[in-house]
């Protein structure tokens, strides 16, 4: 296998403009005789549906959901992020662009990550013409807010329903796009493997989660944009039925998987409360532009907050990162979490929470504003933990939010398997180890909207405009597979339910390569994992069938992907003998516990190939040269 | 806390349904109404039974998937709050529960608590959008919008299509959900070229569908998880009554020579 990340030459600005000049381009006429596949529509996937559309190819777009405005996307709280420089405060193409790379601790590719910064700035004006609600100033001009990891304001934002917003300005285009008969839409489908003829990713196998049928489908190009995979936890702010089965199945079929062990943890959700918990619901990093993050200075310290006096009070956030202060990258902040609780410090009933605190804003700036910002957050928080935070301080701890690891994909958003591609969270691209808060929303619609339209038409152009042989006989073979893997779930009818293995292999994931990992915490991970494997092929209780509606069926197919995923994300994290972003190796951290990175051994993309079940994956190494930034140590001091 | 709960049952779209009921020992107050399902659920796999089939997926209150009708109630008894969202502390111990699918003659019955909710899908294709493809969009901040505009098109840009509004209506009537998207994209000034022709195009794919009219019995606004006003509807109707007498005929196209 062989990474060519395709970056083109010539200086960083120009890259982006002289590739789009450089991409063969399908004519007109021709373009309704390439059929694309879009698997997802979340912003990535809704964007990429609704504008490839509009260009005049025939798109069939498949979702689990019943409808597309489902995406996860719709989850998001805080923000955008965009260069506009509205506010006159120095922001420019090139501060993002630089802030991001740092923010990703110098582990993701200069180009795509500048060429990010560049759509940015579009990605408002298309959200804007196409009605998306943003908050506005009393005469007129757009509002922005602060984000974590930057000191200028460059965060759009729809109240606390950003990605919601955003979402439906893209899922209305692809229903526009539905109605003009461009997009074939497929929803409760879900895609259960690739279908690769001749080295080319030619269809998908998907089921129809209402019938059960096992269908194929045959295109041109299959783009993945399937979200993350941070459900391997079990535990986290994504959606209940996020799922990793999309991209691992094309990655057992040849695409290299980008970074697995570069797990974010957001810094602000709402603790765990008991052993029912399903999943665990972000506070958005917005906050923090307002609430002081502190614990007690003793251990062990019981009193209510209100009786803690400010002097006994540790704002540890704003004590070691005094030009940040609050608004520190997530990563650390969700580190420093870990290391207050860990020393007995934590807050709540289970020691493992921090105060986010809000009484100052409120004597600075009043109830009413801060209701303004956050009132519908300040209201889901009282919902879940019947408290209210305009009276105590919130109690948040960090979870499981984005995964920055993915497919690798090269430049042009292509998988090692031509023909796919990979856009949004679902791709390794463009946050390095550790992604800014208010930039998934923007790299989703980046790919979808300004990106993949003019990529695809490379690698189309290439192809002669004849219509893709449904009948090749790979269709019938991976449809056949798919089945008996359905099939031999159901017949193993042990004794454990598919819960409770995903439950499982949440726990030992977050216990062994969470927020803080080590050489032989990983290696027992490893193992734990493989037996894991073994009891649930042979123990798994599965109720239901493939012919019809099987809600259990479904949760077992992708637990099964996620234990065998989780075994390459500890394999990743235990390669790769250096802290960066979110991957933080506890052996390799400075005096006063940052994160050490080694830039000379590690400053490189590891794509891993499958090589088998029982064999171990293939490293490949994507060196990862900095022309235009230094290499230095993140500092939010 | 001990509840029981009578839970509405149906193999499949076209199979009889039946209430079956169910007892929990032991639910925690602070559960969510979903992951008691969890928790039944659970409990009906190890004993080899069918669990329940139901819709759900962000559980944060805003892909809009959950869909109960709990004690009659859509969403259940807690205002302006999804079923993901309502906690069990709002029942108390011994309590007993009916949970009922969403019953509307637009929203068949796929499973248990399931339904097809595509028809609400169709209301938008009908013209619920702005259409504006991508590329060529000028700079956002040339378009100014007054704050109150942006704050009420917020309001009803809230929407989150559970369709809650239909399972409440004595009519299921979709005119919340429909007029809410009208609302948004009308208080904008990006949606006024398209605002007339989208209000006729909405409602005739709301009758289309099979939803009732709306007789401003105001049940979609108490059940509403977004607390979305009715008076969205009031401003659909003055759209629609506009838009009726004022439609000309498209105009007859002549082709380029």
């Amino acid at each position: 296998m062989e990474l060519n990340s395709k970056v083109p030459a010539g200086p960083l600005a120009g890259k982006w403009d002289k590739h789009k000049f450089d991409v063969k381009l399908v004519n007109p006429a021709n373009k309704r005789k390439y059929e694309v596949i879009v698997v997802g529509a979340g912003l990535a996937g809704a964007s990429a549906a609704a504008t490839l559309s509009e260009l005049g190819y025939r798109v069939k777009c498949f979702v689990y959901h019943d409808s597309p405005r489902r995406a996860h996307s719709i989850a998001a709280q805080g923000g955008i992020n965009a260069a506009k420089n509205y506010q006159n405060d120095g922001d420019s193409i090139h501060r993002l662009f630089y802030d991001t790379i740092k923010g990703g601790d110098f582990r993701a590719r200069e180009a795509n990550v500048y060429r990010l910064a560049q759509n940015s700035v579009s990605i408002i004006d298309q959200a804007v013409a196409q009605g998306v609600p943003f908050a506005r100033e009393y005469g007129g001009l757009l509002s922005n807010r602060s984000f974590g990891g930057a000191q200028v304001s460059r965060t759009f934002y729809a109240r606390g329903q950003t990605g919601q917003q955003l979402l439906l300005g893209a899922y209305a285009q692809l229903e526009k796009e539905i109605a003009r008969g461009g997009v074939e839409m497929f929803n409760q489908y879900e895609m259960l493997d690739l279908v690769v003829v001749d080295g080319h990713a030619r269809g998908i196998v998907a089921r129809n989660l209402v019938t059960g049928a096992i269908e194929t489908y045959a295109a041109h190009a299959v783009l993945l944009a399937t979200g993350g995979y941070g459900n391997v936890f079990y535990l986290s702010t994504n959606a209940k039925h996020s799922n990793a089965t999309a991209i691992w199945r094309a990655y057992k079929r040849g695409a290299a998987f980008g970074n697995p062990c570069y797990t974010q943890i957001h810094p602000t959700c709402i603790p765990v409360s008991g052993d029912h918990q399903s999943k665990l619901t972000l506070m958005s990093e917005s906050l923090r532009n307002d609430g002081r993050v502190w614990v007690p200075k003793k251990q062990g310290d019981k009193r209510a907050p209100g009786q803690i006096p400010e002097d006994e009070r540790d704002y540890y956030l704003e004590r070691r990162y005094p030009s940040f202060g609050n608004l520190a990258p997530r990563d650390i902040s969700s580190r420093s979490a870990k290391y207050v609780c860990d020393e007995g410090r934590g807050v709540g009933d289970t020691g493992l929470g921090v105060y986010l605190d809000f009484s100052d804003a409120i004597k600075r700036l009043g109830k009413k504003t801060i209701a303004e910002r956050y009132g519908n957050l300040f209201e889901m928080y009282q919902r879940i933990t019947d408290e209210d935070p305009y009276e105590v301080p919130m109690r948040i701890y960090p979870a499981v939010h984005y995964t920055m690891g993915g497919l690798w994909v090269d430049y042009n958003l292509m998988s090692t398997v031509p023909g796919c591609f990979v856009l949004g969270e679902a791709n390794f691209s463009d946050h390095g180890a550790n992604r800014l808060g208010a930039s998934a929303l923007m790299q989703g619609l980046s790919d979808g909207y300004f990106v993949i339209p003019y990529t695809i038409g490379d690698y189309l152009a290439g192809l002669k405009p004849q219509p893709v042989d449904a009948a090749a006989p790979e269709f019938r073979a991976a449809a056949d597979e798919t089945r008996a893997r359905l099939q031999k779930l159901l017949s193993i009818k042990g004794k454990r339910t598919p819960t409770s293995f995903h439950r499982q292999l949440g726990k030992i994931m977050w216990d062994k390569c969470g927020m803080a990992r080590n050489r032989a915490g990983l290696a027992e991970a490893i193992t734990e994992i493989r037996a894991l494997r073994e009891e649930f092929w042979t123990n798994v209780n599965v109720i239901g069938e493939v012919g019809s509606l099987s809600q259990q069926l479904e949760i077992a197919a992708r637990v099964a992907d996620f234990i065998e995923l989780g075994e390459l994300m500890c394999r990743d994290a235990l390669h790769r003998e250096e802290s960066c972003g979110g991957h933080f190796r506890e052996e390799y951290q400075t005096e006063d516990g940052e994160a050490l990175r080694n830039d000379d051994a590690f400053a490189y993309v590891a794509a891993w190939e499958y090589a088998g079940d029982q064999a171990e994956p293939r490293l490949h190494k994507e060196p990862l040269e900095y022309e235009n930034v230094k290499l230095s140590t993140r500092s939010y001091k | 806390m001990k509840i029981t709960l009578h839970v509405w049952r149906q193999a499949g779209p076209k199979a009889a349904g039946k209430l079956e009921t169910y007892t929990l020992g032991h639910v925690s107050p602070d559960m969510s109404f979903l992951e008691m399902f969890d928790v039944l659920n659970e409990e009906l796999v190890e004993a080899g039974k069918e669990p329940v089939a139901f819709s759900h997926d962000c559980r944060e209150g805003i892909c809009g998937s959950c869909a109960m009708m709990i004690n009659g109630a859509a969403h259940g008894p807690m205002k302006g709050t999804a079923t993901c969202q309502l906690h069990m502390r709002s029942f108390k111990d011994g309590d007993e529960i009916w949970v009922e699918p969403w019953r509307a003659r637009a929203f068949p019955i796929l499973k248990d608590l399931v339904v097809d909710r595509s028809a609400l899908d169709r209301i938008i294709q009908a013209g619920g959008y702005i259409s504006a493809n991508t590329g060529g969009a000028r700079d956002a901040n040339e378009i100014l919008i007054p704050k109150p505009d942006a704050d009420s098109a917020m309001d009803a840009a809230a929407c989150i299509g559970c369709g809650a509004c239909v399972a409440a209506c004595p009519n299921a009537s979709a005119s919340l959900f429909t007029a809410a998207k009208i609302s948004h994209l009308g208080h904008l000034p990006q949606g006024q070229p398209e605002r007339f022709r989208r209000v006729l195009t909405m409602v005739e794919q709301m009758d289309i569908e099979g939803f009732g009219h709306c007789t401003l019995y105001g049940e979609c606004q108490e059940a509403c998880p977004k607390l979305i006003s009715i008076d969205t509807i009031s401003r659909m109707n003055r759209d629609y009554l506009k838009a009726t007498l004022t439609k000309r005929p498209e105009p007859t196209v002549e082709y380029a020579g």
